[in-house]
């Protein structure tokens, strides 16, 4: 339970994505559930795509038809509750942001992990960025099984 | 003795920023730190920030600082900074005694704004003396300001956002994170955070507490057991954890001694951290021309120490005759982004202690 031990349930990790056609483009998800005071998602977003409005406290809404899955968004959140994602054709491709050093590489074959810290699989590591626009948060683009649309969050290195 | 206009004491965000509103309307500060640098806590925080973008929101902690600071720096003439400078005495003539390296200095203000920020309160459990268990603000410091890491593993007793930050801040550096306690039934701070920890392996273990801590020369271990509804241990719920560090982050209370030595009203607010000083809607104290800003005066975040420090400045500088060109406009906007703030559900402890400061918490 996200309240007693930081896991939202099934219903509420849905609750953020959009209908499946959407994610043959890449679309920002925004985990982020509760009323907290924040709102650099939305006004970070160069396609105006995340809305909070007026009272800061507002949880963000994606518009899933202007979002473009540029990721500025996945950087730019203090909480690193978001990450996009997107579908092809024998995987899927999400970008998640990272803040542990040393990062893995490019082509390295990488634990994949879900909500709960449990390793559920192997992913590869695409693509691994970090401009100073990212401001030390850096953008991994990592390529998962299909299966893990709704489980896979974040990748762990091998020892 | 020399007299100045206005002395800030603490050169944390609502300092800092109290210096700039000031520096802006023409009147001249001198800001007193006692740390080598001003910066207060932003100084350690090396996470990106909450809060909309005018407080420097997506921003990281040390990088804000260096902005304030920069903000100040501006104004050579108007600011003048003195650090490893501690305030250590407060009369009601608006006299300071200052130590500086071994050395007393009386000086005198026309106005004052106390800056102090909050210090951490600490837990009682047996054994909570041993070397090793540190309270989470020291465990920052030493890595984020420093680059000394504390242990070798951890566990953190305290879900609110500082424990949750200052553990994924371990993680970060390299420590092991055995699990953070929690005595409450839910997580206290942010749940981004939260999840951010756990998908890192980290438990997050609600109505659990520390009960003693154990090791011969240093911690060796810990004993947790879980809480019932009333904050009581439930016997036969002891385990133990093997681990060399405990980190401890329960909450932090206004740092309030000197306007104790000026008599100022104060009252105990359990929702502000403790005892604070009873202020009128400018945030000035019951003694005439002394102001606070920032934790200080209840316990909040950099965002609204930030906005508090602005806002004093500018009516610090109104009142000795020095009023911003744009002091309305500004009133408005910063009595607007505080409330903005503190509008949602985290920031409800300091609507209710805002209104029992005030007098008012019947009147809902
Ligand atoms: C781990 C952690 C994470 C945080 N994360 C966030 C966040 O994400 N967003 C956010 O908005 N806020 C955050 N905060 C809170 C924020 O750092 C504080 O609310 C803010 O720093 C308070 O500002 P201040 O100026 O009132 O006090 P401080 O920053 O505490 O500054 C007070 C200064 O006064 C000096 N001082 C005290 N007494 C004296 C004296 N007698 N003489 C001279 N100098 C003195 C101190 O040395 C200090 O430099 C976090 C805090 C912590 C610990
Ligand atoms: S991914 Fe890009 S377009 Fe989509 S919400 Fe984030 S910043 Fe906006
Ligand atoms: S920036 Fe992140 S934490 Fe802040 S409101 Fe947006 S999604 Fe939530």
């Amino acid at each position: 339970m996200l309240n007693k031990n930081g896991v939202p349930s099934l219903e509420e990790i849905k609750s953020r994505f959009p209908s499946e056609e959407f994610l043959n483009k890449p679309k920002a998800i925004t985990e982020c559930y509760e009323n907290i005071p924040c709102n650099p998602c939305s006004t970070s977003c160069p396609f105006d795509a995340i809305y909070i409005g007026e009272d800061i406290n507002t949880p963000p809404v994606v518009d899933f038809e202007k979002c473009t899955g540029c990721g500025v968004c996945v950087y730019n959140c203090p909480g690193l509750a978001i990450f996009t994602v997107q579908k092809k054709e024998d995987c899927l491709v999400f970008k998640i942001p990272y803040e542990l050093v040393p990062y893995p590489e490019k082509g390295e074959i990488v634990n994949a992990i879900n909500r709960n810290g449990d390793i559920i699989g192997e992913c590869e590591i695409e693509k691994v960025s970090i401009t100073n626009r990212q401001d030390r948060t850096a953008l991994l683009q990592v390529k998962v099984a299909q299966e893990l649309l709704y489980e896979f969050i974040t990748v762990r290195r091998k020892l | 003795m020399r007299e100045l206009d206005l002395v800030i004491i603490g050169g944390g965000p609502a300092g800092l920023s109290a210096a700039k509103i000031a520096a802006e309307s023409g009147l001249n500060s001198l800001i007193i730190e006692r740390d080598y640098k001003v910066g207060g806590q932003l100084v350690k925080q090396t996470h990106m920030f909450f809060g909309s973008e005018k407080q420097y929101a997506k921003t990281r902690g040390i990088d804000i600082a260096k902005i304030l600071v920069n903000d100040v720096l501006a104004y050579p003439d108007k600011v003048e900074i003195m650090t490893e400078t501690t305030v250590v005495g407060l009369y009601k003539d608006n006299v300071l005694t200052l130590l500086q390296k071994e050395k007393y200095i009386k000086i005198k203000a026309k106005a004052i704004i106390i800056a102090t920020g909050a210090s951490e309160k600490f837990l009682a459990f047996e054994n909570n003396d041993l070397p090793g268990i540190y309270g989470a603000g020291a465990v920052q410091t030493l890595m984020n300001v420093h680059g000394v890491l504390p242990s070798e593993e951890v566990v953190m007793v305290g879900s609110g956002n500082i424990g949750l930050i200052v553990s994924y801040q371990l993680i970060q550096a390299g420590v092991k994170v055995k699990a953070v306690l929690e005595a409450a039934p839910t997580i206290g701070g942010y749940k981004v955070h939260a999840s951010k920890l756990k998908r890192l392996g980290v438990d997050i273990l609600t109505s659990t507490s520390v009960k003693r801590a154990e090791g011969k020369d240093t911690l060796e271990k810990i004993i947790i057991a879980k809480l019932d509804k009333n904050w009581d241990y439930i016997p036969g719920t002891e385990e133990e954890i093997i681990v060399d560090a405990l980190c401890i982050s329960v909450g932090l209370s206004p740092l309030t001694s000197l306007l104790s030595m000026v008599e100022a009203d104060m009252k105990f607010v359990n929702y502000l951290g403790g005892l604070v000083p009873v202020i009128n809607h400018q945030h000035e104290t019951s003694i005439k021309n002394i102001f606070v800003a920032g934790d200080v005066c209840g316990v909040e975040e950099a965002s609204s120490a930030i906005v508090e420090g602005y806002f004093s400045g500018l009516i610090v500088a109104e009142r000795l005759g020095y009023k911003h060109p744009n002091h309305e406009e500004l009133y408005q906007d910063f009595e607007a982004q505080l409330e903005n703030l503190r509008s949602g559900p985290f920031g409800e402890k300091t609507r209710l202690g805002l209104k029992e400061l005030r007098g008012e918490n019947n009147a809902e």
